[in-house]
C-alpha cells in the first residue's frame, strides 16, 4: 500500500516535471521507470501509472478551465462527441494520459519480472 | 511467458502512443491535443492574460507603450514609425495569428499543406488565377520604394518577433487541432493579404457567361435581361454631373480598332469553366454628410462593409499614434496601417467599386506542345511554370501553368470540366504592380482633400469608392482604381475576348483624374452602395451588366436628402435601416399576378400577410419569411435556364426580373424546362407560392394546418419561431468552418437592405465618425481576441445584431482611458 502510494506521488511529480520542457509522452519515462523500480503486482504497478496521471491531467485541466469558466472547454467538448459535457471532457483528458502511463508502468513492472 | 507479456506490454505502449501523437483524419492527435501541458486547455484564457507587462524586444528602437482598453482594443504609443508598425504587427499576432497564417496560405494555394487534399482543387485555382504572380510583383514594386518597404519589413518583423516568443503550448488553438505550426512571416505574405482581398472583390465580371448567354439566346434577349443601365439608376456621382471632354483619348484609342469581335458573333461556342460567383452579393454602404445638414455643423461620415461574416473577425480594431499620426479604425491582421478609419483630421471609407477589372480571353495555341501562341500573325512564345503543392499526407503534386501575355491559362486541358481544349487566360489588374500600402499610409496620416487625393493615386486594384470626411469641412467620393480603357462600340469586356489579336488587349488605363469623383455636391451628401459610379454620359465605357445594385443606394440617398440636423443617432437608426426597396417593388407586381382563388386557406392568409407587409425586414417579423421563400423559388424556376452547372451563365438581377415579370407577358424563360406543360409567368408565380409551407414544413418551421400569424399574432413573445430573424438564421462561422467556434446571431436585415445581412455575409464593420464632435462609434461581429477560448472572442456579436455601438476611445495619452484601461504592456527596446 505504501508503495502504491509512493508510486504515485513519484509518477505524478516527475512527468510534471518533465512535461515542462519536454513532450506529453514523457510521461512514460517515469511510470516505466517507476514500474520497474517498484517491486509490485502487476495489476498494481498499472494502477499506480494509471491514477498517477489521470489525476494530474484532469486536476490540471480542470484547474485551467475553471480560470476560464469553461469558455473554451464547452466548444470543445461540442467539438469532440462528447455532446458538449465538460466533465466528459475531464475525464477523457484523464483517462489518455492515465492510459499510457499505466502501461509505461506495467512495461516497467513485467520487464523487472524476466529479470526475478 | 514472462517475456510474451513484457513484449505485449510494451507493443500496447508504444502503439498508443503513436495513435495519441498522429492526427486522425480530421480529428486532431488527441494525446497532444487534450494533454494540460502543451494542449489546448493552454488556450483557456484565464484573467492573468489581461495583467501589465513588461517586454524587451530587439527589434524596436525606442520603447512604446500599448493600452488595451475595455474591449481589448490595443493603442499603440511608439516614437517613431518603424516601431509602430513593428508594435502593429507584434500585437496583431499576438491576437490573430492563425487567421493572418490561414488567409495568405489561401491566397497561396497552400492550404492543402494542412488539411490535406481536399483543399488541393482551391488551391489550384488560387494559383491559376495568378495570386502568388500578382503578390510577387506587388513585392518587388514596393522594395523599389524604400519608404514603404522599411516600414512594411518592421511589421513583418514585429510578427516574427511574437511567433518566437511563441512555444508548441502557446501556438492558437486551430494550430492544435490540425496539428501544424506557424512559419516566419515573410513579406510577401502582405501582398497575398491584399491579393486575397482584391480577389473577393473582383468578381463581378462575367464574360464567360455572357458570351454563354449570347450563344444560347442571342443579343436581343441579352440586352433585355442584362442592361447596362436601369431605369431607376441613382449613380455614386449624381445624374447630370458634367464630364469633362476626354473624347479625344478615346478617339485615338478607337483608332485602332476597325472590326467587331468575332466569337461573341459566333453563336455557337458554349464555355464550361467561369470562375464560381455569388448568386447575389450583399455589398457594401458607405456616405458622408457635409456641415449643411448635421447638427454640429460639421461632417459626418459612415461606413459598413459587407463580408462574409467570419470568426476571427475580418479586421481588427486598432488605434496607433506616433509624431506622424494619430490614426483608429479597422486593421487587416497581416497588413499594416488603418484601411477603414479616422484621424483627427480626416475620416475615410471603403465599398466595393464593382468595375471589371478581369477579362478572358481565348488562346490559341500553335499545337498541343502549347509552347507557342497565335497574336497578330505572330506566333509568342508561353512561359511554362510548374507549381508544386506539398499535399498533406500525400506527398508532391505538380501542376503546370502557361503565362501568355494576358497572364495565367486558367482553365485549359489540366484544369476545370468539360472544355479541354479551350485554353482561357486572365488579365487581371491584381496581376499589375502596385503599392497599396502607400494609400493607406497617405489616409493614416493625412490631413485634408489634397491628402486624400494623393494617397488615392496609389492605388489600383480591387475598384472602391474611398468616401472621405475632413473636419475642416470637405466631404467627398471618389471610384479609385486602375481600369483599362475599353472600346464602348465592341463593348469590350463585356464578352470572352479573342487573345489572338490586339483588339481586345489593354493599351492604356483611364487617367486617374478622369475616375468618377464626386467633392461637396450641392446635395449635401456623398454615398455609395455598390451602384452604378457615373450616369451613361461618362466618357469611359465599362460594362455593367447586372453588376450594379440599385436598391440600398436608393434608400440611403432618400433618407439623406431629407435627413436635416443628422446626428450620430440618426446614422446608428440609418445603418440598421431594414427596410427594403426591392420589396416594395416586387410585391405589388407579383401580387397582381398570383390568382388568389387557387390558394388554400393558409396560403391565402400568408398572401393576405404579404400584401399587409410594410417592407421593413425586422427580426420579429413574418412576412418577409413568406416573401423570401416566395422570391427565391420564383427566380428558381424563372430562370432555371441559367442554372445548369455546365453551361455557366448569371440570374438577371432582382430589378431586371421585377420589371421583366411585370413588362413581359409571353417570354420563352416563363416555361420550366424541367416540367411537361409550357408555364406561363401566372403559372410560375401561383407555382413558387405554393413552395412556401414546403419550404416551412421542411424547415419545420410550422405546421401547415396552422392557421399563419399576421404581424400583430406574431410579436416576440409568441414562442413558434417563425419568424424572419430566425428563419434568416444568421450565422457568424469560424473560418475553418468548425460550428461550436461559430456564434448565431438574430437579427433584421436582407440584401439590398441597408442592413444587408443574410445568413452568411452581412456588415463586418459599423462605423459612424462624427467630425464636430470629434466622436466615433463603431462595432463589428466578433472580438478582438482570436481565441475562442476568450471571451473576448465574440464579445461583440450581440451589440452588433442589437444595432448598438461603442464609442471609439480616440485618446491622447493612455491615462485618459482611465477605468476604461484593462491593462498596458510596455516594450523595450533589447540591451545589445
Amino acid at each position: 500500500m505504501k508503495n502504491f502510494f509512493f508510486s504515485i506521488i513519484i509518477i505524478l511529480t516527475a512527468s510534471a516535471v518533465l512535461q515542462q520542457f519536454l513532450p506529453w509522452w514523457i510521461i512514460v519515462l517515469p511510470a516505466f521507470a517507476v514500474g520497474f523500480f517498484y517491486e509490485q503486482k502487476s495489476h498494481i504497478a498499472f494502477l499506480s501509472g494509471f491514477i498517477a496521471v489521470f489525476v494530474m491531467w484532469s486536476f490540471y485541466a480542470f484547474f485551467l478551465s475553471a480560470a476560464n469558466d469553461d469558455i473554451l472547454a464547452q466548444k470543445v467538448a461540442a467539438l469532440l462527441p462528447l455532446q458538449g459535457k465538460v466533465s466528459l471532457l475531464f475525464i477523457v483528458t484523464g483517462t489518455i494520459g492515465g492510459l499510457v502511463s499505466g502501461f509505461a508502468a506495467l512495461s516497467g513492472n513485467l520487464l523487472r519480472k524476466t529479470t526475478e | 511467458m514472462k517475456y510474451a507479456k513484457l513484449i505485449l506490454s510494451l507493443v500496447i505502449t508504444a502503439a498508443l502512443i503513436y495513435f495519441l501523437n498522429t492526427k486522425q483524419g480530421v480529428a486532431p492527435p488527441f494525446g497532444k491535443f487534450l494533454n494540460p501541458f502543451t494542449g489546448f486547455w493552454q488556450n483557456a484564457e484565464s484573467a492573468k492574460t489581461l495583467q501589465d507587462e513588461e517586454l524587451n524586444l530587439a527589434g524596436l528602437q525606442e520603447e512604446v507603450k500599448v493600452y488595451f482598453d475595455e474591449r481589448l482594443v490595443p493603442h499603440v504609443f511608439a516614437k517613431n514609425d518603424k516601431d509602430l508598425y513593428y508594435m502593429q504587427g507584434y500585437i496583431t499576432a499576438k491576437y490573430r495569428l492563425w487567421q493572418m497564417e490561414v488567409s495568405t496560405h489561401n491566397a497561396a494555394g497552400r492550404v492543402c499543406e494542412i488539411v490535406g487534399e481536399k483543399a488541393l482543387e482551391t488551391d489550384r485555382m488560387m494559383r491559376r488565377i495568378g495570386m502568388g504572380y500578382g503578390a510577387e510583383k506587388a513585392q518587388k514594386f514596393i522594395e523599389e520604394d524604400s519608404f514603404s518597404h522599411d516600414l512594411i519589413r518592421a511589421y513583418c518583423e514585429g510578427i516574427n518577433a511574437y511567433i518566437k516568443t511563441l512555444k508548441p503550448k502557446d501556438y492558437p488553438i486551430e494550430y492544435k487541432l490540425l496539428d501544424y505550426a506557424p512559419e516566419e512571416w515573410q513579406p510577401i505574405k502582405v501582398g497575398l493579404l491584399l491579393k486575397n482581398m482584391a480577389n473577393m472583390l473582383s468578381v463581378f465580371e462575367y464574360d464567360i457567361e455572357n458570351s454563354n448567354f449570347v450563344a444560347k439566346y442571342g443579343n436581343e434577349e441579352f440586352k433585355k435581361l442584362y442592361p447596362d443601365f436601369i431605369a431607376d439608376e441613382d449613380p455614386i456621382v449624381p445624374i447630370g454631373t458634367k464630364w469633362e471632354n476626354r473624347q479625344e483619348t478615346i478617339d485615338n484609342r478607337l483608332q485602332t480598332i476597325n472590326s467587331k469581335f468575332e466569337i461573341r458573333n459566333s453563336k455557337s461556342e458554349l464555355f464550361a469553366n467561369a470562375i464560381e460567383k455569388p448568386d447575389e452579393i450583399t455589398g457594401s454602404n458607405n456616405w458622408a454628410v457635409s456641415g449643411s445638414k448635421t447638427k454640429s455643423g460639421k461632417p459626418i461620415l459612415c461606413n459598413d462593409p459587407h463580408l462574409k461574416l467570419s470568426l476571427p473577425s475580418i479586421w481588427y480594431e486598432m488605434h496607433l499614434v506616433s509624431p506622424n499620426m494619430n490614426v483608429y479604425g479597422a486593421t487587416l491582421p497581416g497588413s499594416p496601417a488603418v484601411i477603414i478609419g479616422f484621424n483627427d483630421s480626416i475620416s475615410w471609407g471603403v465599398t466595393n467599386g464593382g468595375r471589371d477589372v478581369r477579362d478572358w480571353y481565348k488562346i490559341k495555341f500553335k499545337d498541343d506542345s502549347r509552347r507557342e501562341y497565335e497574336w497578330n500573325g505572330q506566333w509568342l512564345k508561353a512561359e511554362k511554370k510548374i507549381e508544386k503543392y506539398f499535399v498533406r499526407g500525400k506527398g508532391e503534386v505538380d501542376d503546370t501553368v502557361i503565362y501568355t501575355k494576358y497572364g495565367p491559362v486558367v482553365f485549359d486541358e489540366n484544369f476545370g470540366t468539360g472544355d479541354s481544349k479551350k485554353n482561357l487566360a486572365m488579365s487581371w489588374v491584381a496581376h499589375l504592380p502596385s503599392n497599396e500600402f502607400k494609400t493607406f499610409y497617405g489616409f493614416n496620416t493625412g490631413k485634408n482633400y489634397d491628402d486624400y487625393i494623393n494617397a488615392l493615386n496609389h492605388y489600383t486594384c480591387p475598384a472602391q469608392n474611398f468616401v472621405f470626411a475632413s473636419r475642416s469641412g470637405d466631404i467627398a467620393i471618389k471610384e479609385q482604381g486602375k481600369f483599362p480603357i475599353r472600346d464602348k462600340t465592341t463593348e469590350q469586356g463585356k464578352y470572352l475576348s479573342d487573345g489572338s489579336n490586339d483588339k481586345d488587349d489593354w493599351k492604356t488605363f483611364i487617367p486617374y483624374e478622369a475616375n468618377p469623383i464626386s467633392k461637396n455636391p450641392e446635395r449635401g451628401f456623398v454615398s455609395s452602395a455598390n451602384q452604378h459610379p457615373t450616369d451613361s454620359a461618362y466618357p469611359y465605357y465599362y460594362p455593367g451588366v447586372g453588376v450594379y445594385e440599385n436598391y440600398r443606394n436608393r434608400r440611403i440617398n432618400q433618407l439623406l436628402t431629407v435627413g436635416k440636423d443628422i446626428d450620430a443617432d440618426f446614422m446608428k437608426k440609418m445603418q440598421n435601416d431594414n427596410f427594403n426597396v426591392h420589396a416594395r417593388e416586387a410585391i405589388p407586381v407579383l401580387l397582381s399576378l398570383l390568382d388568389q382563388t387557387k390558394l388554400d386557406a393558409g396560403e391565402k392568409k400568408m398572401a393576405e400577410a404579404i400584401g399587409k407587409w410594410d417592407y421593413f425586414n425586422n427580426a420579429d417579423q413574418v412576412a418577409p419569411v413568406y416573401f423570401e421563400i416566395w422570391w427565391n423559388e420564383l427566380r428558381k424556376m424563372l430562370w432555371d435556364e441559367m442554372l445548369n452547372k455546365s453551361v455557366p451563365m448569371k440570374q438577371p438581377n432582382f430589378y431586371v426580373t421585377v420589371q421583366f415579370l411585370k413588362t413581359d407577358s409571353t417570354s420563352k424563360f416563363y416555361d420550366n424546362d424541367s416540367t411537361a406543360q409550357k408555364e406561363t409567368r401566372y403559372d410560375i408565380v401561383l407555382n413558387s407560392f405554393h413552395r412556401i409551407k414546403d419550404t416551412l414544413a421542411a424547415k419545420q418551421f410550422t405546421e401547415v394546418s396552422e392557421p399563419y400569424g399576421d404581424d400583430e399574432t406574431s410579436k416576440k413573445e409568441d414562442l413558434n419561431p417563425r419568424d424572419w430573424g430566425t428563419f434568416k438564421d444568421t450565422k457568424v462561422s469560424h473560418m475553418a468552418g468548425l460550428t461550436p467556434f461559430s456564434v448565431n446571431a438574430y437579427n433584421g436585415g436582407n440584401l439590398g437592405v441597408i442592413n444587408a445581412t443574410n445568413t452568411t455575409n452581412g456588415p463586418s464593420w459599423r462605423m459612424i465618425v462624427d467630425e464636430g464632435a470629434m466622436k466615433a462609434y463603431v462595432v463589428y461581429p466578433g472580438g478582438q481576441s482570436g481565441n475562442p477560448g476568450s471571451k473576448y472572442y465574440d464579445n461583440m456579436i450581440k451589440s452588433w445584431a442589437d444595432g448598438e455601438y461603442y464609442e471609439a476611445n480616440f485618446v491622447a495619452n493612455g491615462d485618459e482611458l482611465g477605468n476604461k484601461k484593462l491593462f498596458v504592456s510596455t516594450f523595450k527596446p533589447a540591451k545589445k
